[in-house]
């Protein structure tokens, strides 16, 4: 190692001044935070029947929810942002459901994603629960049965608007 | 072979059972004490060592409103047979085939679940498709189709 060279240092200073340029921008918050959240959606899969397949082609490369930022998905509800709930959901089952969707911490949003979870669809017995929006809130509901990729897209689209337009005020009830 | 078995079945429970071929399958009807001495006797003699299934069929306006099902499959010979009871509304109860067939036991669970019959013998008749709670028996005609039994309060009516 040649210990004798000496290291240039007189761009230092015009780096600095180039990088400073950007040290700041001015934005409403709102947006901020709505930019930040919509493309941050962390889903939890709840997948409970027939509709899995079509969660898993939509999870796949050639569809890549990783444009939305919802690709990864995470089997811990303290973890997620969206509680997807893909497939029947029965009255045995509900109570499981109400529970992952209290442990997922604020902010929260809820898909349905096929017919069942949004209606109970073709099912109307002792055994099925007619619709999640009976138990919890739901945000989006995306038809199909199954859906198709490109309709479950559309959705995520659908609340990533949502998200995007949702307020933030500053002076708010824990202010 | 299979000719064979089914006409060797066919003496052997020609009397008191009823005895017939339905939709290529031998059928035998019978009275409900002696279904565990015939279940014996099918898997005993005849080799049937698979129980495939129990279930019951609901006839609303029958005296003796439920038939109870059961399939036996013999691995060897490739023959399936079909045994068959009928037990009233007041007293729907039929021994249980837990000490023949292991198998029995879930099989026998879910059919109480159902249909309401009750497997004397079978000391484990506890919910396995419903839940605890779940008032009736689902799958009997006169279980209304729209009656619901929530587990989880509604949000509407909260």
């Amino acid at each position: 190692m040649n210990r004798g060279a000496t290291i240039p240092i007189a761009d230092a200073g015009a780096t600095t001044h180039r990088r400073s340029a950007f040290e700041y921008l001015t934005t409403k918050k709102d947006e901020l935070v709505g930019w930040g959240r919509k493309f941050s959606i962390f889903p939890y899969p709840f997948v409970t029947a027939c509709c899995a397949m079509e969660f898993m082609a939509v999870s796949s490369t050639p569809y890549d929810t990783d444009r939305f930022g919802a690709a990864l998905p995470r089997f811990s509800p303290r973890q997620s942002d969206l509680l997807m709930v893909v497939g029947t959901v029965t009255h045995k089952q509900a109570p499981i459901l109400l529970k992952v969707y209290e442990q997922m911490c604020e902010p929260k949003w809820v898909m349905a994603f096929g017919a069942c979870a949004t209606s109970g669809g073709f099912y109307q017995n002792y055994a099925t629960l007619l619709g999640i929006d009976r138990i919890i809130p739901v945000d989006v509901y995306v038809p199909g049965c199954p859906p198709r990729p490109e309709t479950v897209i559309d959705g995520i689209m659908q609340l990533q608007d949502r998200i995007a337009r949702q307020r933030h005020p500053i002076v708010n009830d824990a202010f | 072979m299979r000719d064979a078995i089914l006409a060797s079945l066919r003496e052997a429970f020609a009397a008191p059972a009823e005895a017939s071929i339905a939709h290529g399958t031998f059928v035998v009807a019978l009275a409900p004490e002696s279904v565990v001495a015939t279940a014996t006797r099918l898997r005993g003699e005849f080799g049937f060592d698979l129980l495939q299934d129990v279930t019951a069929v609901d006839w609303p306006r029958r005296a003796l409103r439920f038939d109870v099902v059961w399939h036996f499959y013999s691995t060897t010979q490739r023959v399936r047979v079909r045994m068959k009871t009928a037990v009233g509304e007041a007293a729907p109860e039929v021994e249980t085939l837990t000490g023949l067939y292991g198998s029995a036991g879930f099989m026998e669970r879910e059919c109480h679940d159902m249909y309401g019959i009750r497997f004397r013998g079978n000391r484990d008749l506890r919910p396995i498709l419903l839940y605890e709670g779940f008032v009736g028996h689902p799958l009997r005609k006169d279980y209304a189709k729209e009656h619901e039994q929530p587990l989880v309060p509604y949000r509407d009516q909260q």
